[in-house]
């Protein structure tokens, strides 16, 4: 089991490795403007535009340039010249609490509500409840997140005042804290929930065939619990699989939308701005941080196989 | 655990009222976008305990189907089931999901075809086994429950069953897996076990230890077996009794001897001279029964084995009923519209071998 995983999270280290140097490529090499100029804002002075490419090694060989940049990222000390002079690092590392906040909180709700639709809706497949859960399911897939998120500002809490309308409370007032995050956490959820639902459906009728099943049920076991201990149970790979990635996007700073229109200042709020200004020492950080919350996902997702399946535990020489 | 009078060994016939399995009339039909699909039409036979009743047949003859039957696994929104399966008098067929549920597993036990496929991979064998255990009774608690299953995981022959009821099922080889089933169905001592096809899927070493095993249950503990199967080697291994099936319908009923050296139906006949034969020199190929099993869909108006019988005359086009044919044998019933004496004489396509056809 260790040294499972212990070889995945060197596998995930690599990853990052060449996701960082993409990324400078793509910001710095292939781009035919003088990058130093863009970094440096709109009305940057000469002399602001050589400190940058002193600062950012563009005078230097490519190698270099790495080096320099990747350090300047990763030990905090990168300013953002179009952003108000702000320390990238830290805005990222101020906007932690809020997207986690928001997409903990959302998962808890999609997890919950997806697989209690899902399971419902697989044990009554093509019957009334499957029916009338799928047709919810396909309006909550449909329903875009931007539209939801107005629709739920103009209702909610302009004509009937029932949430405040937008920004964030820390975790120190929880009531308040709650109460502010309860629409972002629905409007995140909504799309997910229903995805979810019918991938478990789907993937519970395939278990239902299954000869270990009809073994269940000739032991005597109670309808339910063949449901849950061998059907649900042996249902659950893909969702995890979905969760790792979803969730791993969500927190590197995916949620770009929700985070903007309910003024909840954390990381897909910063990306946002980033992309606003085209500030690329932010948009590469920001780049990097989420490619790290996918791959530390990703690595989660696959130790928890190895728990959900015990015949992928013991194939360490695969892995 | 308790052994109920009715479920402990009782002389066939006898004082004890009827039969330990009766089944009557069993019909189960399946309705398909095709149509309906009458997989069984038909089935009446008795077990008693302690004896090993084989049902034999080829692929879709409805051999499967009838076993899952006994027990309900079949019951579905589409399934049509009728006649009536009485377990020490006891109706099944009329029984609740939920009254059925205590009938399975602990007074009717299944082991099925493919042990690979057969236990959930998630759950070490210790587990499932427990499982099985505490869902009759809930009182027993896991320790016990524990020990007990080490005791019938070495009861059917796992060495080291103290550190392999910890073992997945994946851990385990083919035969070990189907030892474990075999453990499974027997951990509440059921009083009937059914096995549909329980070698199809082993090599022949491992088949004959498993039928060994199956053997020696059934009469150590006076265990009824209805064994499931397509392999005439395996029934004469083991069967008291057979039944031979084919679209849906009892062809052919009667003790072993009987189906062995005096079959009666056209369609046992190719059965048995599809065999190989070790004790006989080998003809260049092995006979086979031309054609293919019909659909039951589509059944052959008459008798169904009609288009694959080289003897068919007039009379085919009319079903024939299962009837004793024989008077000196009134247990022993066949499907066939051919005359007795007829019989032994078409049967006979070479000296001491009885098949369907001359081998070419």
């Amino acid at each position: 089991m260790l040294r499972f995983a212990v070889r995945r999270l060197i596998g995930a280290i690599a990853v990052l490795f060449a996701i960082s140097v993409l990324v400078f490529l793509i910001f710095n090499v292939v781009p035919a403007t003088n990058p130093a100029a863009r970094i440096a804002g709109k009305n940057a002075t000469p002399q602001l535009i050589k400190n940058v490419e002193e600062e950012w090694g563009f005078n230097k060989s490519l190698p270099e340039q790495y080096w320099t940049q990747m350090k300047l990222i990763f030990t905090g000390k990168a300013t953002s010249y179009s952003l108000a002079h702000i320390n990238i690092d830290q805005r990222i590392l101020e906007g932690i609490p809020q997207t986690a906040s928001l997409c903990i909180g959302a998962a808890i709700i999609w997890l919950a509500f997806g697989i209690f639709f899902g399971y419902i809706s697989a044990i009554r497949a093509g019957g009334f409840v499957d029916r009338f859960v799928t047709v919810i399911a396909l309006i909550g897939i449909s329903m875009p997140v931007f539209w939801l998120a107005s629709i739920f500002l103009y209702y909610l809490t302009y004509k009937v005042e029932l949430f405040p309308a937008s920004g964030y409370v820390s975790l120190s007032n929880p009531a308040e804290w709650a109460k502010h995050l309860i629409l972002p956490w629905v409007c995140l959820a909504v799309l997910f929930a229903g995805f979810y639902s019918r991938v478990l459906r789907s993937s519970m009728l395939d278990v239902m065939n299954e000869d270990y099943v009809r073994t269940a049920r000739a032991k005597g076991l109670s309808q339910r619990r063949v449901m849950v201990r061998h059907v649900l149970r042996n249902s659950l790979i893909p969702i995890v699989t979905l969760f790792g990635l979803d969730f791993g996007v969500l927190i590197g700073g995916g949620a770009i939308v929700t985070e903007s229109l309910f003024q909840i200042e954390g990381v897909g709020y910063f990306t946002a701005e980033a992309l606003n200004q085209q500030d690329f020492p932010s948009i590469m950080a920001v780049t990097i941080f989420g490619a790290f919350f996918i791959v530390l996902f990703n690595t989660i997702v696959d130790i928890a196989y190895a728990y959900l399946d015990p015949r992928i535990r013991l194939g360490t020489s695969a892995a | 655990m308790s052994v109920t009078p009715e479920t402990a060994p009782a002389p066939a016939g006898g004082a004890g009222g009827g039969p330990l399995l009766a089944v009557e009339n069993l019909r189960v039909g399946f309705a398909t976008e095709d149509g309906r699909v009458q997989a069984v039409d038909g089935v009446n036979f008795t077990l008693e305990p302690g004896e090993v009743l084989a049902i034999v047949g080829e692929s879709g003859s409805g051999k499967s189907v009838t076993a899952q039957t006994l027990i309900g696994l079949t019951r579905s929104p589409n399934s049509h089931i009728e006649g009536s399966v009485r377990l020490s008098g006891e109706e099944l067929t009329t029984k609740s999901e939920r009254e059925l549920q205590k009938v399975r597993g602990s007074k009717i036990a299944m082991i099925f075809q493919d042990p690979m496929t057969s236990m959930n991979p998630v759950y070490t064998v210790g587990k499932q086994i427990i499982e099985a255990i505490r869902a009759h009774d809930s009182s027993v608690n896991r320790r016990d429950a524990r020990g007990q299953a080490v005791e019938l995981l070495g009861a059917v022959g796992i060495p080291d069953p103290e550190r392999r009821v910890n073992d997945y099922p994946h851990e385990f080889s083919g035969g070990m897996r189907q030892r474990a089933m075999i453990a499974m169905g027997l951990a509440l001592e059921p009083s009937v076990l059914i096995a549909d096809e329980p070698t199809t899927a082993l090599d022949v070493t491992i088949q004959a230890q498993i039928l060994h095993l199956i053997q020696d249950l059934n009469r150590s503990r006076g265990l009824a077996t209805i064994l499931i199967t397509h392999d005439l080697g395996v029934v004469a291994e083991v069967a008291d009794r057979v039944l031979v099936m084919y679209g849906g319908k009892v062809v052919e009923q009667g003790t072993l001897d009987d189906i062995f050296y005096d079959p009666q139906h056209p369609y046992t006949w190719g059965l048995l001279g599809s065999l190989t034969r070790l004790d006989q020199p080998r003809p260049h190929r092995l006979p086979q029964i031309s054609g293919a099993p019909p659909s039951l869909l589509n059944l052959p108006k008459g008798c169904a084995f009609r288009p694959r019988c080289p003897h068919e005359f007039g009379k085919c086009s009319e079903v024939p009923s299962l009837a004793a044919h024989l008077l000196e044998d009134p247990k022993h019933l066949d499907r066939c519209w051919l005359d007795a004496e007829k019989k032994r004489q078409l049967r006979q396509v070479e000296p001491n071998r009885i098949g369907l056809e001359e081998p070419v």
